[in-house]
């Protein structure tokens, strides 16, 4: 049996009357690449949202790497290893690509203020250590050549790659991609994917939302469905797709 | 108990005022997500000139009685503080529509400084004592006195928030207001002139700002240039609690504040054992403030907001 | 390159002559007085270095800073003069009113963290008001901080046997004592600059304008949005107290009447103006800010008597008036301040073109 990292049960969240997730659950492998598909609106980034501790459920369980995290802080969630993208990018405008990644260092790291201020031989050897650390990871997304680059000023997918290499700064065992393709050309998507393998190559676990179909039958070992805030199927991908319940959800959509 | 009928009386009439104020606070903020910091000099300025015109009357050997000599003063006060009101908007808030929030929020106080000293410039320095032209009569209700000029007062002001609560309900403007609050850009694509709906907030705030500040100045007997500071940062405390952007929260808010405080300053001696005495009425609005952004930001009746990740 | 480099040092070496031989320039063709606000100018450029941390770094806007300074002043005022007749020393007093300025920062920033912008803003204002009834009236029944009155008589800086108090000789000619305090505050002022700079370009620097570009995305990246916003108060109002504590020494005097609410707003000002988030136009606002209003003092009632025969508007209220204007077009103008970060500029100008963020 695989070992299993990730494992929810029964999640609920509620925004007033509406159940965005409705008793949701689901477990990743270690070393897997896990999709999460459904229509929009399903509730796909709600439950991002409380992977990563920026929503508080209202009821379940949620354990990772052997750790409770319900209801944990963002900050100690990401120290225990998850990290993720965001589906509307929310980079950091102003600050460079460079500084960025360095951003993601912060939770790796630890100089305060008393040590910003000193400069001690300590604090500035960790300061190297960032920058360096944050260069490797733009040359590991191949972004390098706009590391002194505004953020702002990045191509749609340059920005794409930089909030995953901001992400990999924090040295997750689980990288969530909330959409990392829409808006991608086939070109970019392609090259998406070979990045989203070799970071699994390379130990890290995927949890990975997209709509490309295709895309995520090729890559994901397995997928779940959501709908309507309930999961509706969960499997290897050619199970997934044959599912009617899955199909009537699509299908249910697209032609309303 | 006649000390708490007395402190419940004084309160009401204090938050019938606070929630008059607070409306101006509440619909600029509903509509534009500002903080109209200079609210509280369009009040000063509404108390002032209405002084001014009853003093000019009176100079002038005019001998009315006392209620008329003030609606008059209104009359010319009301529509002064709307034009204020609707410059300072054009002036200090339309250019900057778009900016970082933090320059509306600085024109706004470089304004308020520049009209309390256009005060000082007309009015002095000094406390300006209202005419003694209104009775202060009292009646006793349950062993507590009240004049009847507060009753006055604080019917006046229920009278006037309703008819505001039933024109946002019932009126095109009234409509087009909820609209814009709700979401400008739809607002303005389903034909509501955005701009115009904008100054008609101010207007219209500017207005109830002028007669709460009448009723202020009639309440202490004085008007003073750096009145409004205070009264207004009460008022908006008021709003805050009664949740910012929903006018029945401005009035519930208003009037509970009101209470609050007056009851503190008559309790404060016996609760902290003679320690802090009345002289301390004035930090209970902020402590209730501070309490409830922490327990409740969205205010006692505002919807919860939630940040979208 | 090194052609840039000289070019830097030369100019740096520069201005470091033209800010010692300063007070000597001024005090020589204005006088004393004009030295005392040169000193005057180098505590408000602390204070504004400090508040600049929480505004213009992290982003949190803070209007009721004064408390901070506040709290300094009086920690000095009630540990060294007459009023308890505790003489304690300076190298003590000052950080025992730093370090309470920083609790107290802690404390306002406790229960204002998931507060954003205009709230925070009201706020902090309260916290102001609050400290500033409470100097005023703990008067009675125990009178701690002798009410509206004020502290008398409290002690100089000393060192040594050495008194800032008086004047002093140097080559046999006599000099005021603001010429010393000129050079104290001096060496402060460059530590809290050296310190502001310092914290702007480190980890700690970073998380701020992190915090403050998108916070929520701070917060999936692993900062600690709690304890980064109360470094950024508790920092912030340590460089406040200090600044207070030396506000003490240096007046002799205190009362609550230097703790209002428009001391806050000037400090804002200060920061806005100058150009927030970039420590030298925040430098600059401070000087700016400090110094345009004495010549105004100076010059606005002799001119009404040379124009008009007679004083027709009071020159305070006329330098407020001035003041107050100068905030509405500033913003109007150039609302990025005077000497703005190459940041905050792209930040101001994206918002112009009504660019969203992120
Ligand atoms: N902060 C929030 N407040 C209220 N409702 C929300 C919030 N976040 C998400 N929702 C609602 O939850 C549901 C699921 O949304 P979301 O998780 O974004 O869907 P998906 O990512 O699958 O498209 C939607 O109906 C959405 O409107
Ligand atoms: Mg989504």
């Amino acid at each position: 049996m695989a070992e299993t990292l990730l494992k929810i049960e029964g999640i609920v969240k509620r925004f007033g009357g509406l159940v965005a997730l409705n008793n949701v659950g689901l477990s990743i492998n270690k070393g897997e690449i896990y999709g999460l598909i459904g229509p929009n609106g399903a509730g796909k980034t709600t439950l991002f949202n409380v992977l990563t501790g920026l929503y508080m459920p209202d009821e379940g369980t949620f354990t990772f790497a052997g750790k409770d995290l319900f209801r944990a802080k963002p900050h100690v969630v990401v120290g225990t290893g998850i990290a993720r993208t965001f589906q509307n990018i929310r980079l950091f405008a102003e600050m460079t690509a460079l500084e960025n990644v360095m951003v993601g260092r912060h939770i790796r790291t630890k100089a305060g203020g008393l040590g910003a201020i000193l400069r001690n031989k300590g604090t500035m050897d960790e300061e190297r250590a960032i920058e360096a650390k944050a260069r490797e990871l733009l040359e590991y997304v191949g972004i390098s050549s706009v590391a002194d680059e505004r953020a702002r000023n990045l191509s749609y997918g340059h920005q794409r790659r930089l909030e995953i290499a901001r992400a990999l700064a924090t040295e997750p065992t689980l990288l969530a991609l909330d959409e990392p393709a829409a808006g991608m050309n086939p070109r970019e998507t392609s090259d998406l994917k070979d990045l989203m393998a070799k970071i699994r190559n390379d130990g890290v676990t995927i949890l990975l939302i997209e709509h490309d179909v295709k895309l995520m039958m090729g890559l994901c070992d397995r997928i779940a469905v959501l709908d309507y805030g309930k999961k509706i199927a969960e499997g290897v991908p050619e199970m997934v797709r044959n599912d009617p319940k899955v199909i009537e959800a699509y299908l249910g959509v697209a032609h309303a | 108990m006649d000390i708490f009928v007395q402190q419940i009386l004084n309160g009401l009439v204090l938050g019938s005022i606070y929630a008059l104020i607070a409306l101006g606070y509440t619909m600029v903020y509903g509509i534009m997500g500002l903080i109209n910091f200079a609210h509280g000099e369009v009040v000063m300025f509404g108390a002032m000139v209405t002084i001014s015109v009853i003093s000019a009357l009176m100079n002038a050997g005019i001998n009315l009685p006392g209620p008329l000599l003030v609606l008059i003063g209104l009359m010319i006060s009301i529509p002064a503080c709307m034009l204020l009101g609707f410059v300072i908007e054009r002036v200090a808030y339309r250019p900057l529509r778009n900016a970082p929030r933090l320059a509306p929020l600085i024109t706004a106080i470089g304004l308020s400084i520049v009209l309390q000293q256009v005060a000082i410039l007309i009015w002095g320095r000094n406390y300006i004592p209202f005419p003694p032209i209104l009775s202060h009569d009292t009646i006793t209700i349950l062993g507590a006195s009240i004049t009847k000029l507060q009753v006055i007062i604080i019917v006046l002001c229920l009278v006037i928030m309703a008819g505001l609560l039933v024109m946002v309900e019932r009126t095109k403007l009234g409509r087009a207001m909820r609209a814009t609050s709700q979401n400008p850009s739809v607002a303005g694509l389903m034909g509501v002139s955005v701009n115009k709906v904008i100054s008609a907030t101010f207007v219209i705030g500017s207005g109830l700002g002028a007669i709460a500040g009448v009723m202020v100045a009639t309440n202490y007997d004085q008007a003073h240039y750096y009145m409004g500071f205070l009264i207004g940062l009460k008022a908006f405390t008021a709003a805050v609690l009664g949740g910012i952007g929903n006018l029945g929260g401005a009035v519930a808010g208003g009037i509970l504040l009101g209470i609050i405080e007056s009851l503190g300053a008559g309790y404060i001696g016996t609760l902290t054992g003679g320690f802090l005495g009345s002289n301390y009425q004035d930090i209970f609005a902020f402590m209730v403030l501070i309490m409830v952004l922490i327990f409740r930001p969205s205010g006692l009746l505002g919807e919860k907001m939630a940040d979208r990740a | 390159m090194t052609m840039v480099n000289n070019k830097k040092l030369g100019l740096f070496a520069v201005s470091a002559i033209a800010v010692v031989v300063l007070p000597f320039l001024v005090g020589g063709a204005l006088g004393n007085s004009w030295v005392r606000i040169l000193d005057f100018a180098l505590l408000y450029v602390m204070l504004a270095l400090g508040l600049n941390m929480v505004v213009g770094f992290a982003g949190l806007l803070d209007l009721g800073f004064i408390a901070f300074y506040a709290v300094g002043a009086y920690s000095y005022a009630l540990l060294s003069s007459p009023h308890f007749g505790l003489h304690l020393p300076f190298y003590i007093t000052i950080p025992i009113g730093a370090v309470l300025a920083a609790f107290f920062g802690i404390l306002l920033g406790t229960p204002v963290l998931r507060l954003k912008g205009d709230y925070l803003a009201i706020v902090t204002l309260g916290f102001g008001e609050i400290i500033r009834i409470f100097i005023n009236n703990l008067n009675a029944p125990i009178n701690i901080t002798n009410g509206p009155q004020g502290v008398n008589l409290i002690d100089p800086i000393q060192v040594g046997g050495f008194s800032f108090g008086k004047s002093f000789e140097l080559f046999g000619q006599t000099f005021s004592n603001v010429y010393l305090y000129y050079y104290f505050f001096l060496v402060l002022t460059v530590g809290v600059v050296i310190m502001a700079w310092r914290l702007q370009h480190s980890r700690i620097g970073r998380a701020w304008v992190a915090l403050r570009e998108d916070d929520i995305a701070a917060a999936a990246m692993g900062i600690n949005i709690r304890n980064i916003k109360l470094l950024a108060f508790a920092l912030g109002a340590l460089s406040g107290g200090v600044a207070g504590g030396l506000f003490s020494a240096f007046q002799g005097f205190v009362s609550p009447e230097s703790f209002s609410l428009i001391e806050s707003i000037m400090i804002l000002a200060m920061i806005v103006l100058g150009g927030m988030g970039n420590i030298a136009g925040v430098v600059l606002g401070a000087v700016m800010l400090t110094i345009a209003p004495e010549i105004l003092r100076s010059t606005i009632g002799p001119l009404q008597m040379a124009v008009f025969g007679k004083t027709i508007v009071d020159p305070e209220n006329a330098r407020m008036l001035l003041f107050g204007l100068a905030m509405v077009v500033m913003m109007l103008v150039r609302p990025e301040g005077a000497w703005p970060s190459k940041r905050r500029r792209m930040e101001f100008q994206d918002a112009k073109k009504g660019v969203s963020h992120g």
